[in-house]
Protein backbone atom coordinates (compact mmCIF):
# COMPACT_ATOMS: atom_id res chain seq x y z
CA UNK A 1 0.00 0.00 0.00
CA UNK A 2 1.23 3.68 -0.46
CA UNK A 3 0.63 3.95 3.51
CA UNK A 4 3.93 1.22 3.58
CA UNK A 5 6.50 2.99 1.32
CA UNK A 6 5.71 6.25 2.31
CA UNK A 7 6.99 5.41 5.68
CA UNK A 8 9.74 7.36 5.84
CA UNK A 9 8.55 11.03 5.25
CA UNK A 10 7.02 13.01 7.83
CA UNK A 11 3.42 12.71 8.94
CA UNK A 12 1.95 15.92 6.67
CA UNK A 13 3.40 15.01 3.09
CA UNK A 14 2.43 11.27 3.94
CA UNK A 15 -1.29 12.24 4.57
CA UNK A 16 -1.16 14.35 1.97
CA UNK A 17 0.40 11.26 -0.97
CA UNK A 18 -1.68 9.21 0.60
CA UNK A 19 -4.70 11.25 -0.16
CA UNK A 20 -3.98 13.09 -3.58
CA UNK A 21 -2.73 9.96 -4.84
CA UNK A 22 -4.75 9.91 -8.53
CA UNK A 23 -4.73 6.32 -9.31
CA UNK A 24 -5.94 4.82 -6.00
CA UNK A 25 -9.48 4.48 -4.47
CA UNK A 26 -11.81 7.61 -3.71
CA UNK A 27 -9.99 8.09 -0.04
CA UNK A 28 -13.03 10.94 0.60
CA UNK A 29 -15.80 8.84 -0.43
CA UNK A 30 -14.32 5.61 1.93
CA UNK A 31 -13.61 8.08 4.84
CA UNK A 32 -17.12 9.81 4.58
CA UNK A 33 -18.92 6.07 3.89
CA UNK A 34 -17.15 5.09 6.78
CA UNK A 35 -18.18 7.81 8.99
CA UNK A 36 -21.88 7.68 7.84
CA UNK A 37 -22.15 4.38 8.90
CA UNK A 38 -20.21 4.93 12.34
CA UNK A 39 -22.79 7.88 12.68
CA UNK A 40 -25.74 5.75 11.79
CA UNK A 41 -25.16 2.23 13.97
CA UNK A 42 -22.83 4.07 16.93
CA UNK A 43 -25.84 5.65 19.05
CA UNK A 44 -27.94 2.73 18.44
CA UNK A 45 -25.47 0.66 19.78
CA UNK A 46 -25.29 2.77 22.95
CA UNK A 47 -28.86 2.64 23.50
CA UNK A 48 -28.35 -0.98 23.25
CA UNK A 49 -25.63 -1.07 25.59
CA UNK A 50 -27.20 0.93 28.12
CA UNK A 51 -30.22 -1.75 27.95
CA UNK A 52 -27.77 -3.79 30.15
CA UNK A 53 -26.58 -0.95 32.78
CA UNK A 54 -26.14 -2.10 36.35
CA UNK A 55 -27.56 1.67 37.89
CA UNK A 56 -30.53 3.42 36.73
CA UNK A 57 -28.79 5.61 34.58
CA UNK A 58 -28.96 5.91 30.85
CA UNK A 59 -25.94 8.14 30.52
CA UNK A 60 -23.20 6.73 32.59
CA UNK A 61 -22.29 3.17 32.63
CA UNK A 62 -22.04 1.66 35.75
CA UNK A 63 -21.14 -2.19 34.60
CA UNK A 64 -22.90 -5.03 33.23
CA UNK A 65 -26.13 -6.38 34.31
CA UNK A 66 -29.12 -8.49 33.23
CA UNK A 67 -31.07 -6.11 36.08
CA UNK A 68 -33.30 -4.54 33.43
CA UNK A 69 -34.32 -7.23 31.43
CA UNK A 70 -34.94 -10.31 34.23
CA UNK A 71 -33.27 -9.18 37.49
CA UNK A 72 -35.02 -6.42 38.41
CA UNK A 73 -38.33 -7.58 40.73
CA UNK A 74 -40.30 -4.55 39.51
CA UNK A 75 -39.01 -3.34 37.16
CA UNK A 76 -37.27 -4.97 34.58
CA UNK A 77 -39.47 -5.91 31.07
CA UNK A 78 -39.90 -9.36 32.49
CA UNK A 79 -41.55 -8.06 35.82
CA UNK A 80 -43.36 -4.79 34.61
CA UNK A 81 -46.64 -5.94 34.13
CA UNK A 82 -47.02 -2.68 31.49
CA UNK A 83 -43.75 -3.39 29.74
CA UNK A 84 -44.30 -7.43 29.35
CA UNK A 85 -47.67 -6.43 27.84
CA UNK A 86 -46.70 -4.16 24.57
CA UNK A 87 -43.94 -7.45 23.83
CA UNK A 88 -46.78 -9.56 24.24
CA UNK A 89 -48.91 -7.56 22.53
CA UNK A 90 -46.17 -6.44 19.42
CA UNK A 91 -45.54 -10.33 19.59
CA UNK A 92 -48.69 -11.74 18.68
CA UNK A 93 -49.86 -8.69 16.53
CA UNK A 94 -46.65 -9.57 14.41
CA UNK A 95 -47.63 -12.61 14.75
CA UNK A 96 -51.12 -12.72 13.39
CA UNK A 97 -50.00 -10.24 10.62
CA UNK A 98 -47.73 -12.09 9.51
CA UNK A 99 -50.45 -15.21 9.10
CA UNK A 100 -52.37 -13.24 7.33
CA UNK A 101 -50.76 -10.88 5.52
CA UNK A 102 -48.55 -13.28 3.38
CA UNK A 103 -51.14 -15.70 1.93
CA UNK A 104 -53.51 -12.72 1.19
CA UNK A 105 -50.41 -11.13 -0.39
CA UNK A 106 -49.25 -13.96 -2.27
CA UNK A 107 -52.10 -14.44 -4.11
CA UNK A 108 -52.43 -11.12 -4.94
CA UNK A 109 -49.03 -10.90 -6.18
CA UNK A 110 -49.76 -14.17 -8.85
CA UNK A 111 -53.19 -12.46 -9.35
CA UNK A 112 -51.61 -9.18 -10.59
CA UNK A 113 -48.63 -10.86 -12.02
CA UNK A 114 -50.56 -13.50 -14.59
CA UNK A 115 -53.63 -11.37 -14.99
CA UNK A 116 -53.79 -9.09 -18.37
CA UNK A 117 -57.95 -8.05 -18.19
CA UNK A 118 -58.96 -4.77 -17.63
CA UNK A 119 -58.93 -4.59 -14.46
CA UNK A 120 -55.43 -5.38 -13.59
CA UNK A 121 -54.26 -2.17 -14.09
CA UNK A 122 -56.40 -0.72 -11.53
CA UNK A 123 -55.65 -3.56 -8.91
CA UNK A 124 -52.04 -2.75 -9.69
CA UNK A 125 -52.43 0.89 -8.79
CA UNK A 126 -54.61 0.13 -5.74
CA UNK A 127 -52.10 -2.78 -4.34
CA UNK A 128 -49.11 0.34 -4.89
CA UNK A 129 -51.18 3.02 -3.21
CA UNK A 130 -50.80 2.27 0.53
CA UNK A 131 -47.21 2.61 -0.34
CA UNK A 132 -47.30 5.83 -1.21
CA UNK A 133 -49.45 6.85 1.59
CA UNK A 134 -47.99 8.62 4.80
CA UNK A 135 -48.56 6.31 7.57
CA UNK A 136 -50.75 9.42 9.70
CA UNK A 137 -53.07 9.40 7.00
CA UNK A 138 -53.63 5.62 7.34
CA UNK A 139 -54.00 6.00 10.86
CA UNK A 140 -56.58 8.86 10.87
CA UNK A 141 -58.44 7.08 7.54
CA UNK A 142 -58.60 3.48 9.41
CA UNK A 143 -59.28 5.13 13.16
CA UNK A 144 -62.16 6.98 11.31
CA UNK A 145 -63.59 3.98 9.54
CA UNK A 146 -63.79 2.05 12.65
CA UNK A 147 -65.12 4.86 14.89
CA UNK A 148 -67.85 5.58 12.30
CA UNK A 149 -68.87 2.84 9.82
CA UNK A 150 -67.47 -0.63 10.94
CA UNK A 151 -68.54 0.04 14.45
CA UNK A 152 -68.44 -3.98 15.12
CA UNK A 153 -64.18 -3.76 15.24
CA UNK A 154 -63.51 -2.66 18.45
CA UNK A 155 -60.69 -0.27 18.80
CA UNK A 156 -57.81 -2.53 19.96
CA UNK A 157 -56.46 -5.66 18.91
CA UNK A 158 -58.65 -6.42 16.26
CA UNK A 159 -58.40 -2.84 14.51
CA UNK A 160 -54.33 -2.81 15.07
CA UNK A 161 -54.59 -6.05 13.32
CA UNK A 162 -56.82 -4.84 10.51
CA UNK A 163 -54.75 -2.13 10.08
CA UNK A 164 -51.18 -3.76 10.12
CA UNK A 165 -52.32 -6.72 7.39
CA UNK A 166 -53.82 -3.44 5.49
CA UNK A 167 -50.25 -1.96 4.89
CA UNK A 168 -48.23 -4.75 5.37
CA UNK A 169 -49.91 -6.82 2.08
CA UNK A 170 -48.64 -4.56 -0.70
CA UNK A 171 -45.07 -5.24 0.89
CA UNK A 172 -45.86 -8.86 0.63
CA UNK A 173 -46.73 -8.77 -2.79
CA UNK A 174 -43.80 -6.92 -3.75
CA UNK A 175 -41.45 -9.71 -2.52
CA UNK A 176 -43.62 -12.13 -4.04
CA UNK A 177 -43.35 -10.45 -7.46
CA UNK A 178 -40.00 -9.99 -7.86
CA UNK A 179 -39.61 -13.65 -7.99
CA UNK A 180 -42.45 -14.61 -9.76
CA UNK A 181 -40.95 -12.09 -12.81
CA UNK A 182 -37.73 -14.30 -12.37
CA UNK A 183 -39.15 -17.55 -12.84
CA UNK A 184 -41.66 -16.73 -15.46
CA UNK A 185 -44.67 -18.81 -16.94
CA UNK A 186 -42.67 -21.35 -18.78
CA UNK A 187 -42.42 -24.17 -15.82
CA UNK A 188 -46.59 -23.59 -15.20
CA UNK A 189 -46.89 -24.04 -19.10
CA UNK A 190 -45.19 -26.81 -19.79
CA UNK A 191 -46.87 -28.49 -16.79
CA UNK A 192 -50.03 -27.80 -18.52
CA UNK A 193 -48.99 -29.35 -21.30
CA UNK A 194 -47.92 -32.46 -19.74
CA UNK A 195 -51.83 -32.71 -18.82
CA UNK A 196 -51.93 -30.73 -15.77
CA UNK A 197 -55.26 -28.44 -14.68
CA UNK A 198 -54.10 -24.70 -14.02
CA UNK A 199 -54.79 -25.71 -10.39
CA UNK A 200 -52.66 -28.46 -9.97
CA UNK A 201 -49.98 -26.33 -12.36
CA UNK A 202 -50.45 -23.52 -9.66
CA UNK A 203 -50.04 -26.09 -6.75
CA UNK A 204 -47.34 -28.83 -7.37
CA UNK A 205 -45.01 -26.08 -9.79
CA UNK A 206 -45.11 -22.49 -9.10
CA UNK A 207 -45.86 -22.73 -5.49
CA UNK A 208 -42.70 -24.71 -4.67
CA UNK A 209 -40.99 -22.65 -6.71
CA UNK A 210 -41.78 -19.25 -4.98
CA UNK A 211 -41.09 -20.93 -1.67
CA UNK A 212 -38.20 -18.88 -0.40
CA UNK A 213 -40.18 -15.75 -1.49
CA UNK A 214 -43.17 -16.79 0.96
CA UNK A 215 -40.84 -17.29 3.66
CA UNK A 216 -38.77 -14.20 3.25
CA UNK A 217 -42.45 -12.38 2.91
CA UNK A 218 -43.14 -13.73 5.98
CA UNK A 219 -40.37 -12.70 7.85
CA UNK A 220 -40.75 -9.04 6.05
CA UNK A 221 -44.30 -8.70 7.40
CA UNK A 222 -43.24 -9.86 10.90
CA UNK A 223 -40.87 -6.73 10.85
CA UNK A 224 -42.75 -4.30 9.32
CA UNK A 225 -45.54 -5.34 11.92
CA UNK A 226 -43.47 -5.40 14.71
CA UNK A 227 -41.56 -1.99 13.88
CA UNK A 228 -44.95 0.09 13.45
CA UNK A 229 -45.74 2.72 15.66
CA UNK A 230 -48.18 4.79 13.99
CA UNK A 231 -51.15 2.35 12.99
CA UNK A 232 -50.93 0.68 16.30
CA UNK A 233 -51.00 4.05 18.72
CA UNK A 234 -54.36 5.48 16.41
CA UNK A 235 -55.97 2.21 16.75
CA UNK A 236 -54.93 0.98 20.18
CA UNK A 237 -57.75 2.12 21.61
CA UNK A 238 -56.52 2.22 25.64
CA UNK A 239 -53.43 1.51 27.18
CA UNK A 240 -53.93 -2.43 27.40
CA UNK A 241 -52.84 -2.61 23.58
CA UNK A 242 -49.88 -0.95 23.65
CA UNK A 243 -47.53 -2.18 21.70
CA UNK A 244 -43.19 -1.80 22.24
CA UNK A 245 -43.07 1.16 19.79
CA UNK A 246 -46.14 2.69 21.63
CA UNK A 247 -44.69 2.38 24.83
CA UNK A 248 -41.13 3.91 23.59
CA UNK A 249 -42.93 6.91 22.31
CA UNK A 250 -45.13 7.88 25.72
CA UNK A 251 -42.25 6.68 28.19
CA UNK A 252 -39.22 8.35 26.63
CA UNK A 253 -40.00 11.84 27.81
CA UNK A 254 -40.68 10.95 31.39
CA UNK A 255 -37.27 9.97 33.24
CA UNK A 256 -37.50 6.22 31.93
CA UNK A 257 -35.11 3.34 33.58
CA UNK A 258 -32.90 1.36 31.56
CA UNK A 259 -35.62 -0.62 31.03
CA UNK A 260 -37.02 1.08 28.44
CA UNK A 261 -33.56 0.79 26.37
CA UNK A 262 -34.00 -3.08 27.39
CA UNK A 263 -37.81 -3.11 25.83
CA UNK A 264 -35.96 -1.45 22.54
CA UNK A 265 -33.30 -3.22 22.45
CA UNK A 266 -35.71 -6.97 22.36
CA UNK A 267 -37.95 -5.46 19.46
CA UNK A 268 -34.17 -4.84 17.53
CA UNK A 269 -33.44 -8.38 18.09
CA UNK A 270 -36.75 -9.53 17.07
CA UNK A 271 -36.59 -7.65 13.58
CA UNK A 272 -32.93 -8.01 12.98
CA UNK A 273 -33.75 -12.29 13.33
CA UNK A 274 -36.51 -11.86 11.05
CA UNK A 275 -34.50 -10.35 8.31
CA UNK A 276 -31.69 -12.32 8.86
CA UNK A 277 -33.70 -15.41 8.19
CA UNK A 278 -35.23 -13.94 5.11
CA UNK A 279 -31.70 -12.77 3.61
CA UNK A 280 -30.53 -16.38 4.58
CA UNK A 281 -33.32 -18.05 2.68
CA UNK A 282 -33.30 -15.89 -0.23
CA UNK A 283 -29.68 -16.42 -0.59
CA UNK A 284 -29.67 -20.38 -0.04
CA UNK A 285 -31.93 -19.96 -2.65
CA UNK A 286 -30.00 -18.67 -4.96
CA UNK A 287 -26.89 -20.24 -4.67
CA UNK A 288 -29.10 -23.29 -5.02
CA UNK A 289 -29.73 -21.83 -8.45
CA UNK A 290 -26.60 -20.97 -9.22
CA UNK A 291 -27.18 -16.93 -9.77
CA UNK A 292 -24.23 -14.22 -9.25
CA UNK A 293 -24.34 -11.53 -6.44
CA UNK A 294 -25.92 -11.74 -3.04
CA UNK A 295 -29.32 -11.48 -1.42
CA UNK A 296 -28.55 -8.88 0.42
CA UNK A 297 -28.24 -6.75 -2.64
CA UNK A 298 -31.70 -8.12 -3.82
CA UNK A 299 -32.29 -6.70 -1.14
CA UNK A 300 -31.23 -3.58 -1.38
CA UNK A 301 -33.34 -3.53 -4.79
CA UNK A 302 -36.63 -4.22 -3.54
CA UNK A 303 -37.21 -0.10 -3.06
CA UNK A 304 -39.42 -1.29 0.21
CA UNK B 1 -58.40 -17.73 -12.39
CA UNK B 2 -56.41 -15.26 -12.28
CA UNK B 3 -58.64 -12.29 -10.72
CA UNK B 4 -59.91 -14.85 -8.79
CA UNK B 5 -56.43 -14.95 -6.94
CA UNK B 6 -56.03 -11.32 -6.73
CA UNK B 7 -59.66 -11.02 -5.45
CA UNK B 8 -59.41 -11.54 -1.77
CA UNK B 9 -56.64 -8.60 -1.42
CA UNK B 10 -58.46 -6.35 -4.04
CA UNK B 11 -61.62 -6.60 -1.92
CA UNK B 12 -59.67 -6.15 1.42
CA UNK B 13 -57.51 -2.96 -0.05
CA UNK B 14 -61.10 -1.60 -1.22
CA UNK B 15 -62.54 -2.30 2.78
CA UNK B 16 -59.81 -1.18 4.62
CA UNK B 17 -57.97 0.96 2.61
CA UNK B 18 -60.02 2.88 0.10
CA UNK B 19 -63.03 2.96 2.67
CA UNK B 20 -61.19 4.59 5.35
CA UNK B 21 -59.67 7.12 2.88
CA UNK B 22 -63.47 8.69 2.10
CA UNK B 23 -64.36 8.27 5.84
CA UNK B 24 -61.58 11.02 5.93
CA UNK B 25 -63.47 13.20 3.73
CA UNK B 26 -67.04 11.84 5.09
CA UNK B 27 -65.82 13.24 8.97
CA UNK B 28 -63.89 16.14 7.24
CA UNK B 29 -67.50 17.40 5.41
CA UNK B 30 -69.93 16.71 8.29
CA UNK B 31 -71.28 18.17 10.69
CA UNK B 32 -70.34 18.31 14.25
CA UNK B 33 -72.46 16.62 16.48
CA UNK B 34 -73.92 18.82 18.82
CA UNK B 35 -75.23 16.85 20.90
CA UNK B 36 -72.64 14.49 22.03
CA UNK B 37 -69.50 16.64 20.11
CA UNK B 38 -67.22 15.08 18.04
CA UNK B 39 -68.48 14.48 14.59
CA UNK B 40 -71.26 13.16 12.37
CA UNK B 41 -69.52 11.90 9.19
CA UNK B 42 -71.68 12.85 6.10
CA UNK B 43 -71.64 9.73 4.04
CA UNK B 44 -72.96 10.99 0.88
CA UNK B 45 -71.45 13.25 -0.99
CA UNK B 46 -74.35 15.65 -1.64
CA UNK B 47 -74.47 16.27 1.96
CA UNK B 48 -71.18 17.32 2.44
CA UNK B 49 -70.39 20.55 4.48
CA UNK B 50 -67.47 22.29 4.14
CA UNK B 51 -67.74 24.52 7.08
CA UNK B 52 -64.76 22.66 8.50
CA UNK B 53 -62.97 23.71 5.72
CA UNK B 54 -63.95 26.91 5.33
CA UNK B 55 -62.45 27.40 9.05
CA UNK B 56 -59.36 25.48 8.51
CA UNK B 57 -58.23 27.24 5.59
CA UNK B 58 -58.76 30.55 6.67
CA UNK B 59 -56.70 29.78 9.68
CA UNK B 60 -54.44 28.17 7.32
CA UNK B 61 -53.81 31.95 5.86
CA UNK B 62 -53.94 34.25 8.59
CA UNK B 63 -53.91 32.07 12.03
CA UNK B 64 -51.22 29.88 13.82
CA UNK B 65 -52.27 26.87 11.22
CA UNK B 66 -50.44 28.49 8.54
CA UNK B 67 -47.29 29.00 10.68
CA UNK B 68 -46.98 24.81 11.33
CA UNK B 69 -47.50 24.19 7.91
CA UNK B 70 -44.54 26.76 6.81
CA UNK B 71 -42.54 25.15 9.72
CA UNK B 72 -43.15 21.42 8.54
CA UNK B 73 -42.42 22.95 5.19
CA UNK B 74 -39.10 24.57 6.14
CA UNK B 75 -37.71 21.07 8.30
CA UNK B 76 -38.68 19.16 5.43
CA UNK B 77 -37.14 20.85 2.85
CA UNK B 78 -33.66 21.30 4.88
CA UNK B 79 -34.02 18.12 6.18
CA UNK B 80 -33.87 16.54 2.71
CA UNK B 81 -31.67 18.68 1.35
CA UNK B 82 -29.41 17.58 4.46
CA UNK B 83 -30.18 13.66 3.42
CA UNK B 84 -29.09 14.31 -0.48
CA UNK B 85 -25.84 15.77 0.80
CA UNK B 86 -25.13 12.99 3.43
CA UNK B 87 -27.06 10.13 0.90
CA UNK B 88 -25.33 10.91 -2.33
CA UNK B 89 -21.71 10.26 -1.69
CA UNK B 90 -22.41 7.22 0.37
CA UNK B 91 -24.08 5.73 -2.16
CA UNK B 92 -22.10 6.43 -4.81
CA UNK B 93 -19.18 4.79 -2.70
CA UNK B 94 -21.11 1.86 -2.23
CA UNK B 95 -22.14 1.79 -5.65
CA UNK B 96 -19.21 2.39 -7.67
CA UNK B 97 -15.97 1.98 -5.75
CA UNK B 98 -16.78 -0.64 -2.48
CA UNK B 99 -15.43 -3.98 -4.27
CA UNK B 100 -14.89 -6.73 -1.93
CA UNK B 101 -16.59 -4.51 1.42
CA UNK B 102 -20.22 -4.12 -1.10
CA UNK B 103 -21.86 -6.61 0.60
CA UNK B 104 -21.10 -5.57 3.71
CA UNK B 105 -21.54 -2.37 3.58
CA UNK B 106 -25.25 -2.76 2.13
CA UNK B 107 -25.58 -5.10 5.46
CA UNK B 108 -24.59 -2.03 7.36
CA UNK B 109 -27.00 0.51 5.70
CA UNK B 110 -30.24 -1.79 5.42
CA UNK B 111 -29.59 -2.42 8.83
CA UNK B 112 -31.04 1.33 10.13
CA UNK B 113 -34.03 -0.05 8.00
CA UNK B 114 -35.18 -2.68 10.56
CA UNK B 115 -34.09 -0.73 13.60
CA UNK B 116 -36.86 0.40 15.07
CA UNK B 117 -37.78 4.65 14.11
CA UNK B 118 -38.57 5.35 17.97
CA UNK B 119 -35.60 3.38 19.01
CA UNK B 120 -33.13 5.70 17.09
CA UNK B 121 -34.30 8.52 18.14
CA UNK B 122 -34.65 7.35 21.90
CA UNK B 123 -31.16 6.36 21.18
CA UNK B 124 -30.92 10.64 20.45
CA UNK B 125 -32.66 11.30 23.61
CA UNK B 126 -29.63 9.47 25.57
CA UNK B 127 -27.09 10.92 23.95
CA UNK B 128 -28.21 14.71 23.68
CA UNK B 129 -29.51 14.54 27.53
CA UNK B 130 -28.33 17.19 29.63
CA UNK B 131 -25.44 14.50 31.20
CA UNK B 132 -25.36 12.63 28.27
CA UNK B 133 -22.30 12.26 25.88
CA UNK B 134 -22.73 14.97 23.20
CA UNK B 135 -22.57 17.48 26.21
CA UNK B 136 -19.69 15.73 27.48
CA UNK B 137 -17.54 15.37 24.55
CA UNK B 138 -18.46 19.29 24.05
CA UNK B 139 -17.91 20.11 27.18
CA UNK B 140 -14.43 18.01 27.03
CA UNK B 141 -13.19 19.33 23.98
CA UNK B 142 -14.32 23.04 25.28
CA UNK B 143 -17.04 23.97 22.89
CA UNK B 144 -19.09 24.78 25.54
CA UNK B 145 -19.07 26.15 28.90
CA UNK B 146 -22.02 24.66 30.49
CA UNK B 147 -24.12 21.92 29.64
CA UNK B 148 -26.63 22.48 26.38
CA UNK B 149 -30.37 21.84 26.76
CA UNK B 150 -30.68 19.70 23.06
CA UNK B 151 -33.70 18.42 24.05
CA UNK B 152 -36.15 21.59 24.43
CA UNK B 153 -37.68 23.29 21.62
CA UNK B 154 -34.03 22.99 19.71
CA UNK B 155 -35.06 23.45 15.64
CA UNK B 156 -31.71 22.32 14.65
CA UNK B 157 -32.39 18.95 17.03
CA UNK B 158 -35.82 18.32 15.49
CA UNK B 159 -33.84 18.35 12.14
CA UNK B 160 -30.96 16.32 13.28
CA UNK B 161 -33.39 13.84 14.18
CA UNK B 162 -35.05 14.01 11.06
CA UNK B 163 -32.09 13.70 9.10
CA UNK B 164 -30.34 10.84 11.19
CA UNK B 165 -34.44 9.24 10.78
CA UNK B 166 -34.58 9.29 7.00
CA UNK B 167 -31.52 9.30 5.44
CA UNK B 168 -31.49 5.41 5.22
CA UNK B 169 -34.52 5.26 2.90
CA UNK B 170 -33.40 7.96 0.41
CA UNK B 171 -29.64 5.92 -0.12
CA UNK B 172 -31.29 2.90 -1.73
CA UNK B 173 -33.18 4.46 -3.82
CA UNK B 174 -29.88 6.49 -4.52
CA UNK B 175 -27.86 2.99 -4.68
CA UNK B 176 -30.18 1.68 -7.05
CA UNK B 177 -30.13 3.78 -9.91
CA UNK B 178 -26.25 4.67 -9.65
CA UNK B 179 -25.68 0.80 -9.65
CA UNK B 180 -27.83 0.51 -12.86
CA UNK B 181 -25.37 2.92 -14.87
CA UNK B 182 -23.20 1.06 -17.38
CA UNK B 183 -19.35 2.34 -16.22
CA UNK B 184 -18.80 1.90 -19.77
CA UNK B 185 -20.68 5.38 -20.16
CA UNK B 186 -18.34 6.98 -17.90
CA UNK B 187 -14.88 5.43 -19.10
CA UNK B 188 -16.16 6.64 -22.57
CA UNK B 189 -16.81 10.19 -21.28
CA UNK B 190 -12.97 9.83 -19.24
CA UNK B 191 -11.17 8.80 -22.61
CA UNK B 192 -12.77 11.33 -24.54
CA UNK B 193 -11.03 13.58 -22.31
CA UNK B 194 -13.56 14.89 -19.47
CA UNK B 195 -12.33 15.27 -16.32
CA UNK B 196 -13.46 12.81 -13.59
CA UNK B 197 -15.17 16.15 -11.97
CA UNK B 198 -16.93 16.71 -15.42
CA UNK B 199 -17.68 13.08 -16.40
CA UNK B 200 -19.03 13.10 -12.86
CA UNK B 201 -21.26 16.38 -13.92
CA UNK B 202 -22.13 15.66 -17.54
CA UNK B 203 -22.53 11.95 -16.78
CA UNK B 204 -22.69 10.23 -13.64
CA UNK B 205 -25.36 13.09 -12.16
CA UNK B 206 -27.73 13.64 -15.15
CA UNK B 207 -27.90 9.89 -15.31
CA UNK B 208 -28.94 9.34 -11.39
CA UNK B 209 -31.32 11.93 -11.57
CA UNK B 210 -34.31 9.76 -11.57
CA UNK B 211 -33.06 8.43 -7.89
CA UNK B 212 -32.72 11.70 -6.67
CA UNK B 213 -36.41 12.19 -7.42
CA UNK B 214 -37.66 9.03 -6.11
CA UNK B 215 -35.27 9.46 -2.90
CA UNK B 216 -36.82 12.71 -2.20
CA UNK B 217 -39.95 11.61 -2.92
CA UNK B 218 -39.58 8.54 -0.67
CA UNK B 219 -38.01 10.56 2.80
CA UNK B 220 -40.47 13.86 1.91
CA UNK B 221 -43.75 11.71 2.24
CA UNK B 222 -43.17 10.42 5.85
CA UNK B 223 -41.29 13.66 6.97
CA UNK B 224 -44.52 15.74 6.12
CA UNK B 225 -46.71 13.17 8.33
CA UNK B 226 -43.98 12.86 10.90
CA UNK B 227 -45.72 13.88 14.40
CA UNK B 228 -43.06 11.51 16.98
CA UNK B 229 -40.03 13.01 15.84
CA UNK B 230 -40.31 16.72 17.14
CA UNK B 231 -42.02 15.15 20.24
CA UNK B 232 -39.64 12.74 21.06
CA UNK B 233 -36.30 15.51 20.74
CA UNK B 234 -38.57 18.69 21.71
CA UNK B 235 -41.65 18.06 23.08
CA UNK B 236 -42.62 21.89 22.31
CA UNK B 237 -45.17 23.55 20.60
CA UNK B 238 -42.48 25.74 18.99
CA UNK B 239 -41.84 22.53 17.34
CA UNK B 240 -44.88 21.16 16.12
CA UNK B 241 -45.57 19.71 12.95
CA UNK B 242 -48.64 19.70 10.95
CA UNK B 243 -48.66 15.46 12.01
CA UNK B 244 -48.76 16.40 15.94
CA UNK B 245 -51.86 18.65 15.21
CA UNK B 246 -53.46 15.94 13.31
CA UNK B 247 -52.62 13.30 16.40
CA UNK B 248 -53.99 16.25 19.13
CA UNK B 249 -56.98 16.44 16.88
CA UNK B 250 -58.00 12.60 16.18
CA UNK B 251 -57.05 11.19 19.48
CA UNK B 252 -58.27 13.73 22.10
CA UNK B 253 -61.90 13.17 20.11
CA UNK B 254 -63.70 15.84 20.42
CA UNK B 255 -62.04 17.78 17.22
CA UNK B 256 -61.82 14.74 14.82
CA UNK B 257 -63.79 16.36 12.21
CA UNK B 258 -60.80 19.36 12.42
CA UNK B 259 -58.43 16.41 12.63
CA UNK B 260 -59.98 14.91 9.42
CA UNK B 261 -59.91 18.16 7.55
CA UNK B 262 -56.26 18.63 8.13
CA UNK B 263 -55.75 15.56 7.27
CA UNK B 264 -57.46 16.02 3.71
CA UNK B 265 -55.23 19.79 3.56
CA UNK B 266 -52.23 17.16 4.20
CA UNK B 267 -52.76 15.01 1.54
CA UNK B 268 -53.46 18.06 -0.68
CA UNK B 269 -50.07 19.47 -0.24
CA UNK B 270 -48.27 15.88 -0.37
CA UNK B 271 -50.59 15.10 -3.38
CA UNK B 272 -48.24 15.62 -5.88
CA UNK B 273 -45.48 13.86 -4.43
CA UNK B 274 -47.64 10.43 -4.22
CA UNK B 275 -48.93 11.00 -7.70
CA UNK B 276 -45.58 10.85 -8.77
CA UNK B 277 -44.55 8.62 -7.11
CA UNK B 278 -47.00 6.41 -7.26
CA UNK B 279 -47.03 6.76 -11.55
CA UNK B 280 -43.26 5.85 -10.99
CA UNK B 281 -43.27 2.59 -9.11
CA UNK B 282 -46.38 2.01 -11.21
CA UNK B 283 -43.77 2.34 -14.33
CA UNK B 284 -40.89 0.15 -12.76
CA UNK B 285 -43.37 -2.75 -12.00
CA UNK B 286 -44.62 -2.77 -15.67
CA UNK B 287 -40.99 -2.92 -16.81
CA UNK B 288 -40.13 -5.73 -15.04
CA UNK B 289 -43.13 -7.74 -15.82
CA UNK B 290 -42.20 -7.54 -19.46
Amino acid sequence: MTFGRAESRPNATRFKSWWSNPWGKPRFLVLFTWAYILWSLVPVAIAVQFGFNEGRSRSAWQGFSLRWYVGDPNLSVLHDPSLRAALVQSLQLAALTMLIATPLGVALAIGLARWSGWGARPANFLMLFPLVTPEIVMGVALFLVFVHLFGFVRLGTMAQVLGHVTFTVSYVVIVVRGRLFSVGREYEEAAMDLGASRLQALRTVLLPMLAPAIWASLMVAFAISIDDFVISAFLMGDASSATIPVKLYSAARLAPSPAINALASILLFASMLAITIAILVMGRSRRREGAEGSAVEDFARLDL
Amino acid sequence: MWPSLALPGVLWLVLLFLTPLYAVFAVAMGAPDPIFGGALPAWNPLAWDPGEFGTILGELFTGQLGFVFLRTLIYVAIATFLSLLIGYPVAYYVARHAGRFRVLLLMLIIAPFWINYLMRMLAWVNLLSTDGYVNQILLFVGLLDEPREWLVGKHETVILGLVYGYVPFLILPLFAALDRIDSRVIEAARDLGASPARAFFAVTLPLSSQGILAGCVIVMLPMFGDYYTATLLSGSPRTNMVGKLIEQDILSGAGSGRGAALTVVLMVFVGILMTYYLYSVARASREARS
